[in-house]
């Protein structure tokens, strides 16, 4: 398999350089950017698998990127890197088209692993990001009901939920595999899917949702 | 002359121009707006020439926080000086005028009014940058007023046509008739302030409007310098700590780990990093990781799920099982050797849970000796004295994870589904 071909998008050159020595053995490096115009053109010029985005840029949101991109490269991946934990940081960004939330404290070879799943086609959930889905969705316990008329979208399964636990107890695919005595491939499945349900069910609520536990 | 003790000191903060009358007013203690309305109607009254003393007090007195008075740096402001000197023609023409009519009011008016300018220039010319723009703040508005841009010129001409109609009926009222019907009087005096405010009434309030936007802008960055100095400070106290101990790996983590807790406090205003901190479930998390990782150095990463008050029906359950989790984090801390521990909490309207997880060394729990209380009594005597459950899943090599749960409710009956299932509201 050849490597994964990476777009790096930070404003921070010193955290860019560390990433770059991180992956260097892992992944293809197409390219750096610092702005949202300049990883738009970027990005667009060069088709990676994946791009390692940022959340907050100097010139607009990481969201701004993917909007852009997607208009011209619907096929690039992106996975969501950050310092921030507030909720509508990481829950805005995801809806926005990102496939996974990372947070920047990640050890390196779990980003590796990370941008692999990305380029695959899968969904990377960080611990706190599991946490986030496990509360929205929940009707107890201050969540907001998620109600846009699809049960489908507006509920977890059981099985999803359990995946979700697993991460947020700090897990790893594997580890979580070997826990539910399911396969690989199932666990990223089930991550799939509440990707999708976080990305499509009502918008409006899970924003408020978001804003309201940053305030409470 | 000012009292050497509290000199008389122009206001920086209470201000409508020059901020003469906010400096009185706080030296004699005089309420600012009795001062400032009895200045406006005196100046009317006298011609002028309070406007003109206004203005030379603008320039003699020194600004707070200021050591000089503007007119120190005007006497070498020779330009200015000379814009002075090129107005006295003017004057003089002014009385000339006003010696052939006989009018002593023009005189002293234009007196009043040629101090008043030359000062105004010099103010102007010589005061501080942050002074001048409030300044041209203040004019802007009228300089607006006068300029024929699209659509606005018909307004004002319309405005100030109407005022003046209202100002001469006023002073019809006034001229006319007998002095002593006071009710013409007052009906002329009403008029004619009715004339003033249709006419000057936008700038009034357009200058109003700017000084409180100004007081705002100040207010919030003094905010913001504050934020800054608060942030750079602790930052930097860090940054030369990690310098120090740069040979101590794990004294470094732990610097780092603190500061970056105490940014997010600030910074995204972190729910329970604050005062309140103990209560509610989620808040006494956070506290443990603040605690536990101050005081061994692991990173401990927390993620909590829904949330409930400690002061409920169930408060001592939720202690007994807070702090059992506590105890297996500081274990996991201690002996994993994990380079981080992860800590899951999440409450259920049913019951609440705590994993805490580690990928460190883990350990033979068979061979665990009896005298290692940390894990028989604090954890699991805890959890069996209050029902709840406790369970400890290790093995050499493979890390450890303890799972504690609590129920919170009484009557088991009332359970109609799995726990983890999905609820719908209402």
């Amino acid at each position: 398999m050849s490597a994964r071909r990476v777009v790096l998008v930070d404003d921070h050159e010193l955290f860019r350089a560390g990433v770059r020595a991180e992956l260097g053995g892992r992944c293809e490096i197409l390219g750096e950017a610092g702005d949202v115009d300049e990883a738009v053109e970027l990005i667009c010029d060069r088709q990676p698998d994946v791009v390692l985005l940022d959340v907050h840029l100097p010139s607009g949101s990481g969201e701004a990127v993917i909007a852009a991109v997607h208009e011209r490269a619907p096929q690039v991946r992106f996975l969501a890197l950050s310092v921030s934990d507030a909720p509508e940081d990481v829950i805005g960004i995801i809806r926005s088209g990102a496939r996974g939330y990372v947070t920047k404290t990640i050890a390196p070879g779990e980003l590796a692993d990370a941008l692999e799943r990305i380029a695959e086609g899968d969904a990377v959930f960080s611990p706190r990001l599991a946490g986030f889905v496990l509360d929205a969705f929940s009707a107890g316990s201050g969540g907001v009901a998620l109600a846009s008329g699809d049960p489908e979208l507006d509920q977890l399964t059981v099985r999803e939920r359990e995946v979700l636990r697993l991460i947020a107890r700090g897990y790893t695919y594997k580890e979580l595999a070997r826990e539910l005595t399911i396969s690989v491939k199932t666990v990223e499945t089930h991550v799939s899917s509440v990707l999708r349900k976080l990305q499509l069910s009502n918008r409006h609520q899970l924003t408020r949702w978001a804003t309201e536990r940053r305030l409470s | 002359m000012p009292r050497r003790s509290v000199a008389l000191r122009r206001s920086a903060e209470d201000r409508l121009l020059g901020g003469v009358a906010g400096g009185v007013s706080a030296r004699i203690g005089v309420e600012v707006t009795v001062l400032r309305i009895g200045l406006v109607l005196f100046g009317l009254v006298s011609s002028g020439l309070v406007f003109a003393g206004y203005v030379l007090a603008w320039l003699l007195v020194a600004r707070e926080g200021e050591d000089e008075p503007i007119a120190k740096r005007a006497i070498g402001d020779r330009r200015g000086i000379m814009v002075g000197v090129a107005l006295i023609p003017a004057l003089i023409v002014a009385l000339v005028v006003a010696a052939v009519l006989g009018a002593g009011w023009l005189g002293s008016g234009a007196w009043a009014l040629f101090v008043a300018v030359a000062g105004l220039v010099l103010v102007y010319r010589n005061a501080a940058e942050d002074e001048r723009a409030a300044m041209r703040r203040v004019a802007e508005p009228l300089w607006r007023l006068s300029s024929n841009r699209k659509g606005s010129w018909f307004v004002f001409t319309r405005r100030v046509v109407a005022g003046a109609a209202l100002m001469l009926i006023g002073l019809a009222f006034l001229l006319s008739g007998h002095r002593a019907n006071l009710v013409r009087a007052f009906l002329g005096v009403v008029m004619i302030i009715a004339g003033l405010v249709v006419v000057f009434g936008p700038w009034w309030l357009s200058v109003g409007h700017e000084l409180v936007d100004e007081r705002q802008a100040r207010a919030r960055a003094e905010e913001r310098a504050d934020l800054a100095a608060r942030v750079h400070d602790s930052v930097l106290q860090t940054l030369a700590l990690i310098q120090r101990r740069a040979d101590q790996p794990q004294q470094v983590i732990q610097l780092a780990r603190a500061q970056e807790r105490e940014l997010r406090a600030v910074l995204f205003s972190d729910p329970g990093a604050d005062a309140a901190r103990d209560e509610s479930f989620a808040a006494a998390l956070r506290r443990i990781q603040q605690e536990v990782e101050a005081a061994h150095g692991v990173p401990i990463e927390v993620v909590a799920v829904g949330d409930v008050p400690l002061d409920g029906p169930f408060a001592e359950r939720l202690t007994a099982l807070l702090a059992a989790g506590r105890e297996a984090t500081v274990n996991a801390a201690k002996w994993s050797g994990a380079p981080v521990i992860s800590l899951f909490g999440e409450a259920e309207p049913e019951c609440a849970s705590l994993f805490v997880r580690d990928r460190g060394g883990g350990f033979d729990l068979a061979q665990v000796a009896d005298d290692r209380k940390g894990l028989s009594e604090s954890v699991r005597g805890r959890m069996s004295r209050c029902g709840g459950t406790a369970e400890i899943r290790t093995a050499l090599g493979e890390g450890t994870e303890v799972r504690l749960s609590v129920r919170l409710d009484e009557d088991h009956r009332r359970r109609d589904g799995p726990v983890s299932a999905p609820r719908t509201a209402p």
